[in-house]
């Protein structure tokens, strides 16, 4: 971001890969020269026009970008204050924002001379995501997935398997997100040589954090222009859901230098902030490192990981990207929690009112403007990621409203 | 001298490598891990390992990540192994102890405080495996107050113009790790070792032992015919889990005589 002023906000991170003092390159030496020459590669590609027209290519002919604003009527009248806007990546190729991450990154490895692709994924719409680039550019996938999540994510399973890509079932740990990440990373130790590691949030060593979120800043770039258009001004309200921070980060660093913009995330907090079974790692962690990086962390008092919980598997990890801990410390985005129980109604909510099945991970962002949203302005505006589309959730859900499929 | 170093300048002496055998810290409980690591240096461990466990223990193969897991279950924490290690050193003064593990328990722990109570209880040597040089700088002040050694780890990915930077801050010996891969998995062959183990001794006069995927006396041998020391690990584990502690101690015993058997040029 060397085109910034140096006191933006969205001049992060440092040479060190530092997001004030959250990121870091905490990784086994074995991993440190791939690490290290993957940021060079990436540093080459992000100045390389021939990179950027390319990665537009796809982005526009085969994911479909930009994607579609739309005003939310219903759900705004029915909720009686500010004006709601749903930025609408649930209607990308593959149903979510992971995509534009997974294109980004399948064109650095192939610049890298890469062979062979590795991915983690909790819901599983990284997993497709990468299994479809996989399949458009004729590489061989393997998918780590929680042995937990395998089970209540069967229909993305099955996506990733018809796309042709091996699930590996982890079945160490809580069987999450979080042990997924784990076996990927073991896997990368031992295939240096021929294999890039796709990461679908915007966390891990440097310069992943860094590279999602650029991956993923079209986002809030597009949502920007497309609401000039709209309304002639920017939001008062930019909200997203964050699990690692990859759909949040891509629509807040836009707006990160706009004073007048506030920016929500919105944590999973599962059973309730003060019952231990939650993914809040910012409201109820505290700093330390995992799986690469500096950053808040669900954690015991003896530094021991602990599993976090939601009813939406894309949220359900114990830590978040190193930007939003720093976003967090230096109070320029608040963060907020959601119950499973809050984000089952909004994405009820949202279904009736605007005929969008919402993922569950986005419900809870839902979930928080059905709380702020009635004490606006009607000329207000919040802006929304929509950042996937709940048909992967329906099975989950149905069990939840006691309906068996 | 540190106690490290006393050992290898021992060995060097008596013309021979040294065996590192590992224990992961309270598997299946504290007083296995106790008995495992007298036992150990009366049937010939020259330094001991000793694993700190965490829930996440990235580098690490099933056989250790099982091990992390049924250590936590047992309920250790940093401060208990901080405890193991007190215990063991009232009646042995001169087997050194290198703790290994991840950063997050002794950043959650707290830096300055860990080495100090690490220092004070007989702890000679760390091996931080997620703490590359570039990261380094939040321990090596504190470590060096101490008198603790830093022991990194090199793969066979790290380049030559990166082995400087890596040794830079190293101390006690360097860990070479073999192959590319978790623990416990493949074996680097004599082969590889006559290839790789030059390329180190030629950056670094600090003792070099080799660890992931040394199982059988035969391999410890392998390895000490190249480098200085050998470290076993998950092969002992699998016999703790398999057998008992006086297996492990009996594989200890063979091991030692492995590395025994290979005559090296005295100093």
């Amino acid at each position: 971001m060397n085109d910034h002023t140096p006191n933006s906000l969205r001049a992060w991170p440092d040479a060190r890969g530092r997001f004030g003092e959250f990121g870091g390159r905490y990784v086994a030496e074995t991993l440190m020269p791939l690490i290290l020459e993957l940021e060079s590669a990436y540093r080459a590609s992000k100045s390389d026009p021939e990179f950027q027209k390319e990665l537009d290519y796809y982005l526009t002919h085969y994911v479909g970008r930009p994607s579609p604003l739309w005003h939310a009527q219903r759900l705004s009248a029915h909720l009686g204050g500010a004006k709601i806007y749903f930025k609408r990546e649930e209607l990308n190729h593959t149903g979510a924002h992971k995509i534009n991450n997974c294109v980004g990154q399948i064109l650095l490895a192939r610049r890298m001379g890469k062979t062979r692709i590795i991915a983690e994924t909790g819901a599983g719409q990284h997993g497709v995501a990468t299994a479809t680039v996989c399949a458009l550019f004729g590489l061989p996938c393997t998918v780590y997935m929680g042995a937990t999540d395998v089970e209540r994510q069967q229909p993305n399973v099955f996506r990733m398997k018809l796309l042709g890509a091996e699930v590996v079932p982890v079945k160490s740990g809580a069987g999450t997100l979080k042990d997924a990440m784990n076996d990927a990373l073991r896997d990368w130790v031992a295939n240096v040589h021929d294999t890039f590691y796709i990461i679908g949030t915007a966390a891990g060593p440097h310069p992943y954090p860094e590279l999602v979120r650029d991956f993923q800043t079209i986002i809030g770039t597009e949502a920007r222009e497309q609401l000039m258009q709209a309304e002639g001004r920017l939001p008062d309200i930019a909200i997203a859901s964050v699990g690692g921070g990859s759909n949040a980060i891509g629509l807040f660093h836009t707006f990160l230098d706009e004073p007048n913009v506030r920016l929500i995330g919105v944590e999973a907090a599962g059973k309730g902030m003060h019952s231990h079974e939650h993914a809040a790692s910012l409201n109820m962690g505290r700093p330390g490192v995992l799986h690469g990086n500096r950053t808040y962390l669900l954690q015991d008092d003896d530094g021991q990981i602990q599993e976090a919980h939601s009813i939406s598997a894309g949220l359900d990890y114990p830590g978040i990207g190193p930007e939003h801990s720093w976003l967090h410390d230096i109070k320029r985005v608040e963060y907020v929690g959601i119950t499973d129980s809050e984000a089952l109604e909004a994405f009820q909510l949202c279904a009736r009112t605007e005929g969008i099945i919402p993922a569950l991970e986005c419900a809870h962002a839902l979930a928080h403007i059905s709380k702020i949203a009635p004490e606006m302005g009607k000329e207000q505006i919040i802006l929304l990621n929509l950042s996937g589309r709940g048909d992967k959730d329906i099975f989950t859900v149905a069990k939840h409203l006691g309906t068996s499929l | 001298m540190s106690r490290i170093a006393g050992v290898f300048a021992g060995l060097r002496k008596e013309g021979r490598g040294a065996l590192i055998p590992f224990v992961e810290a309270f598997d299946p409980d504290r007083a296995t891990s106790l008995a495992l690591l007298q036992g150990m240096a009366a049937n010939g461990a020259d330094i001991i390992e000793i694993g700190m466990p965490f829930t996440d223990p990235m580098a690490d193969g099933p056989t250790i990540q099982a091990a992390g897991l049924r250590g936590l279950k047992a309920g250790a924490t940093l401060r208990g192994v901080l405890g193991l290690v007190r215990e063991f050193r009232a009646t042995d003064s001169h087997t050194p102890l290198v703790l290994m593990g991840y950063l997050n328990p002794i950043l959650s722990y707290g830096v300055p405080q860990f080495c100090v109570d690490a220092a004070q209880a007989g702890v000679d040597g760390l091996i931080i495996v997620d703490l590359p040089p570039e990261e380094a700088d939040l321990i090596l002040d504190d470590a060096k107050a101490n008198a603790l050694d830093i022991i990194r780890l090199i793969a066979p990915t790290t380049s030559d113009a990166r082995l400087k930077q890596v040794l830079e801050g190293s101390s006690g010996f360097v860990y070479y790790v073999s192959i590319t891969g978790i623990t416990g998995t493949r074996t680097a062959s004599a082969a590889d070792l006559a290839r790789d183990i030059p390329r180190l001794r030629a950056a670094t006069d600090l003792p070099i032992a080799v660890g992931f995927g040394v199982r059988t006396p035969e391999q410890a041998a392998t390895v000490v015919a190249h480098a200085d020391a050998a470290i076993v690990a998950s092969a002992l584990i699998d016999t703790l889990c398999k057998e008992s502690k006086e297996a492990v101690l009996r594989d200890v015993r063979a091991l030692a005589d492995g590395v025994r058997g290979v005559r090296k040029q005295a100093a």
